[in-house]
């Protein structure tokens, strides 16, 4: 039996999947018919001060036909009052004991505001807060939101506020729009929240109409940045959930976010080291339904892989990740092309020719051409296998015996040692002695 | 039967018998599948009589989620290998797609679904489905075809002790006989007993209800009883030498292809089949695919009254079948086998209460085809004699009455589904039926 329940900073869930603050988590409505479909938590919609939100507020960013590879935003937080969304977060809390609701909040940045919105959300019997440092647009201007979340130091100050008073977990939600996103997760570490959520929209313009000239989306005739999110971001978010997982200063639980639509990427953010995960975009491209897809998955391939439990497999992929200067130099793949599945598009040799290495050679044959590649000239760089339209017709293989070890920084060791300074030539000996050719 | 149309090699009948519609690669699903739009209470749900969910079903293949994606096609639809293989998927699901709508090419629902199911069969069916504990109760299905297979499946889930009486040794009803071979193989068909038989149900083949076991003694037996019985014999002709050999019914024609070696199977070299219906066309393709030289479909109304579906039609046309509307037969000719018919030609008249149009005989159009094989496909007889055994079933235009909610026949304890029900309709609508019959049946038995 597959047990997907986890316990994310002390928020419980009977699954890992929970609607992260935004449209779809915006009213009483919408969060029971999210628990009905299965989600096992939702991050009600960021309650804030008094805001209006305009019309035309989003841009679907789509890539040869396929809708939706990301969406551009630039509502704000809910424009229903706080009084409204307390009264509905208490309702839906006793409809739904067993599952997670998590009250996102933003406010100025003053104390006792803090402290009065913080006791108010916990009297609804919430499981959890989030504190929305991460909106990119609107709010920050008024000093609340990424303006917060980009300075470690106001991150830690206001969290400090929070979790002073908080008798429930508090996360806070980080912004991506940061060179370090280590830094302010270790500052909410710092001013004692159980956990972070990330990431937040990445700032964003998603396009521009090119007959009217218009910024989309424009709001009768301006436009602005807004925040970025959906499928496109996933490798972003991937990378800074991983930066915090294996920040050794860090060491909390993390609820992962960024273009999550099934139960693999949900799966590989949980390999890097997230406990929950949180789905927006997907859900408003197809509906509260998706997570029954998501649940039957992943746990299909946990029974598959025999796992039982989500702590067997969070963060599992996390070791593998290190610096450049431990890479193995001696590792060695070359692309093979099985002819009998080649459609002779030819696209691995152009990518290759004009794109990488110029190692594969077309070869008339029956009246197309042969992509035949030549192994000694190639790097194993993958990019022939990645645009090859048919699956398995390319594979990469490795060709070194596996016995060899040298990484760069050893190998800048043993200059050093050797008393040998690091020039292209006496590189080029190093590589002549392993049969490393460049040209 | 004289002039028997010579062998083919068994290379030639696998090339004639290939499936229309072949499996799709991994790769081919998952760009299918990705082409669906994942529409919301979906057209194409709404057109499939069991309301499959496929667009979660087909979500779920773009997951790689397959077991998910078989859990939702089964849960409508225990029958589910035969339907993405035998159902007018034009006309229903494919035919609702939005993407037709669109001006694009509809989602291949059929075989993105037999994809699915081949891959849960290739696993060897893990367990999707939980059974309820015993209620003790006990469940009598007559007839193994899809009506009682669903009808067994869907109560066995939910407790009961379900027993299959099918009259053929080998089980699947028509889903097993009936279906041309190149849509699909014997073999499928009993896959989909199997599954059912995994829930526990008991099919006892070689018993034929009314004769080896009385009706009253399952009667008395067993807490209720469902007719899966289908259709009886073939429609006689009514014409003078019906009994000369050659003239054989278009279902036993169908079952010797399907269960016999190929080349055993006597086809004439001029073969006349005589109704332009699905099944028709079914033996008229399946005539020519065996190596009969010249095959004509005769049929007494025009080609706009005939039921085949448009894509069963230009399937006959591309095998080269030659179709002669508006003529009806009038006599077989022969002294002991088929050396010809003798038709007549017919004129249309006002179209009758389904909008068919009657046809009239023009006299003195007579005219004599030469053929040495005539199969009648003109509709099957009702289980007259077996039903008006039963007390209480009430038969009303060669169907079984049942009310449409709970499927309960006249007599309270005796429920029915399939083709007994409608005079014969898809695989698609029995099993629906046989699954809605199986809540009448529970409510029935809890109340």
């Amino acid at each position: 039996m597959v047990d997907l329940s986890i316990n994310c900073g002390g928020i419980k869930s009977p699954n890992p999947f929970w609607l992260a603050s935004a449209p779809p988590t915006n009213s009483a409505y919408q969060n029971c018919k999210a628990f009905e479909a299965g989600w096992g938590g939702v991050v009600w919609k960021t309650l804030s001060h008094p805001i209006m939100n305009v019309s035309s507020r989003l841009g679907g960013f789509d890539y040869s036909g396929q809708k939706l590879a990301g969406l551009n935003n630039i509502e704000l937080t809910t424009d229903r009052s706080v009084d409204i969304n307390l009264k509905e977060i208490k309702e839906t809390k006793k409809l739904w004991p067993d599952r997670a609701i998590i009250v996102s909040l933003m406010v100025e940045s003053k104390r006792e505001t803090w402290h009065d919105i913080v006791k108010k959300a916990i009297d609804t019997g919430a499981d959890g807060i989030e504190l929305n440092y991460g909106c990119p647009h609107g709010m920050s201007e008024r000093g609340m939101g990424a303006a917060v979340g980009q300075v470690p130091e106001y991150c830690q100050m206001i969290t400090e506020w929070v979790t002073e008073i908080s008798t429930i977990p508090v996360l806070v939600k980080l912004t991506p729009n940061v060179t370090n996103i280590q830094m302010p997760a270790r500052a909410a570490k710092a001013a004692k929240a159980q956990g972070v959520s990330l990431i937040n929209t990445i700032n964003s313009i998603v396009g521009i109409d090119l007959d009217t000239l218009q910024i989309i989306p424009s709001v009768a005739g301006k436009g602005g940045h807004g925040g970025f999110a959906g499928p496109a971001v996933k490798p972003i978010a991937l990378h800074m959930v991983s930066q915090v997982a294996i920040d050794p200063e860090f060491n909390l639980p993390i609820s992962g976010i960024g273009g999550i639509s099934t139960w693999k990427d949900a799966l590989e953010f949980i390999l890097l080291g997230a406990t929950s995960v949180q789905v927006c975009t997907a859900v408003m491209h197809h509906g509260f339904r998706i997570v029954e897809d998501m649940i039957e998955g992943l746990t299909n391939w946990m029974s598959s892989k025999g796992y039982s439990k989500l702590d067997q497999i969070r963060g599992k992929s996390l070791p593998q990740i290190d610096s450049f200067g431990n890479l193995n130099l001696l590792f060695k793949t070359v692309a093979r092309i099985d002819q009998s599945k080649c459609i002779h598009c030819n696209l691995c040799y152009i990518a290759c020719e004009d794109g990488a290495h110029q190692c594969i050679d077309l070869t008339p044959e029956n009246g197309h051409n042969k992509t035949v590649i030549r192994e000694k000239d190639c790097v194993g760089c993958n990019l022939c296998s990645i645009v090859c339209p048919v699956p398995e017709c390319i594979s990469m293989v490795r060709t070194d015996d596996g016995t060899s070890e040298k990484t760069w920084n050893n190998l800048v060791q043993d200059f050093r040692n050797d008393g040998k300074e690091l020039t292209w030539e006496s590189l080029a000996e190093f590589q002549k002695g392993h049969g490393i050719e460049i040209h | 039967m004289e002039n028997i149309a010579s062998k083919l090699t068994q290379e030639q009948y696998e090339k004639n018998f290939k499936e229309l519609h072949p499996p799709f690669s991994y790769g081919a699903a998952l760009a299918e599948a990705s082409r669906c739009l994942y529409c919301y209470d979906s057209p194409c749900m709404k057109a499939c009589p069991t309301h499959i969910d496929i667009s979660q079903f087909i979500k779920k293949i773009s997951t790689d989620n397959l077991l998910g994606s078989a859990k939702t096609i089964l849960k409508s639809n225990w029958v589910a290998l035969t339907c993405a293989k035998a159902c007018p998927v034009a006309v229903l699901c494919e035919g609702a797609c939005v993407l037709n709508e669109k001006g694009d090419k509809p989602i291949e629902i059929g075989r993105l679904q037999r994809y699915v199911i081949d891959n849960y069969f290739a696993k060897e069916m893990p367990p999707l489905f939980t059974k309820k504990p015993s209620n003790g109760k006990s469940v009598a299905i007559i007839g193994s075809g899809p009506a009682g297979l669903s009808c067994s499946a869907e109560l066995a889930l939910l407790g009961y002790n379900v027993t299959v009486f099918e009259s053929s040794d080998i089980p699947g009803g028509l889903n097993t006989w009936g279906i041309a071979p190149y849509k699909m193989r014997k073999e499928d068909a009993l896959k989909e007993v199997e599954l059912v038989k995994t829930f526990g149900v008991n099919v006892k083949t070689g018993v034929n209800v009314g004769i080896d076991i009385l009706f009253n003694d399952l009667y008395k037996a067993f807490d209720a009883v469902f007719l899966g019985i289908g259709l009886g014999e073939s429609r006689a002709l009514s014409v003078n030498g019906e009994e000369l050999s050659g003239v054989v019914s278009a279902l036993d024609f169908i079952e010797q292809v399907k269960t016999e070696e190929w080349s055993s199977v006597a086809v004439g070299k001029r073969v006349a089949i005589i109704g332009a219906g699905n099944t028709s066309i079914d033996a008229a393709t399946e005539a020519k695919r065996l190596g009969a030289e010249e095959v004509m479909v005769i049929y007494r109304r025009s080609s706009q009254d005939m039921s085949a579906y448009n894509f069963e039609f230009d399937l006959a046309k591309k095998d080269g079948i030659i179709f002669h509307f508006l003529t009806a037969p009038k006599k077989i000719v022969g002294k002991n086998f088929v050396e010809g018919i003798e038709c007549i030609r017919m004129e249309p008249g006002e179209p009758d209460s389904k909008g068919k149009r009657r046809a009239f005989p023009v006299p003195g159009t007579e005219f004599v085809i030469p053929v040495d094989m005539v199969i009648k496909a003109i509709g099957q007889e009702a289980q007259n004699e077996f039903i008006a055994s039963i007390p209480g079933v009430k038969f009303v235009n060669g169907m079984v009455e049942i009310k449409p909610d709970t499927y309960q026949t006249g007599n309270p304890k005796v429920f029915a589904g399939g083709d007994c029900i409608n005079g014969g309709k898809e695989v698609v609508n029995a099993a629906y039926d046989g699954k809605m019959a199986a809540h009448g049946i529970n409510n029935f038995l809890n109340n």
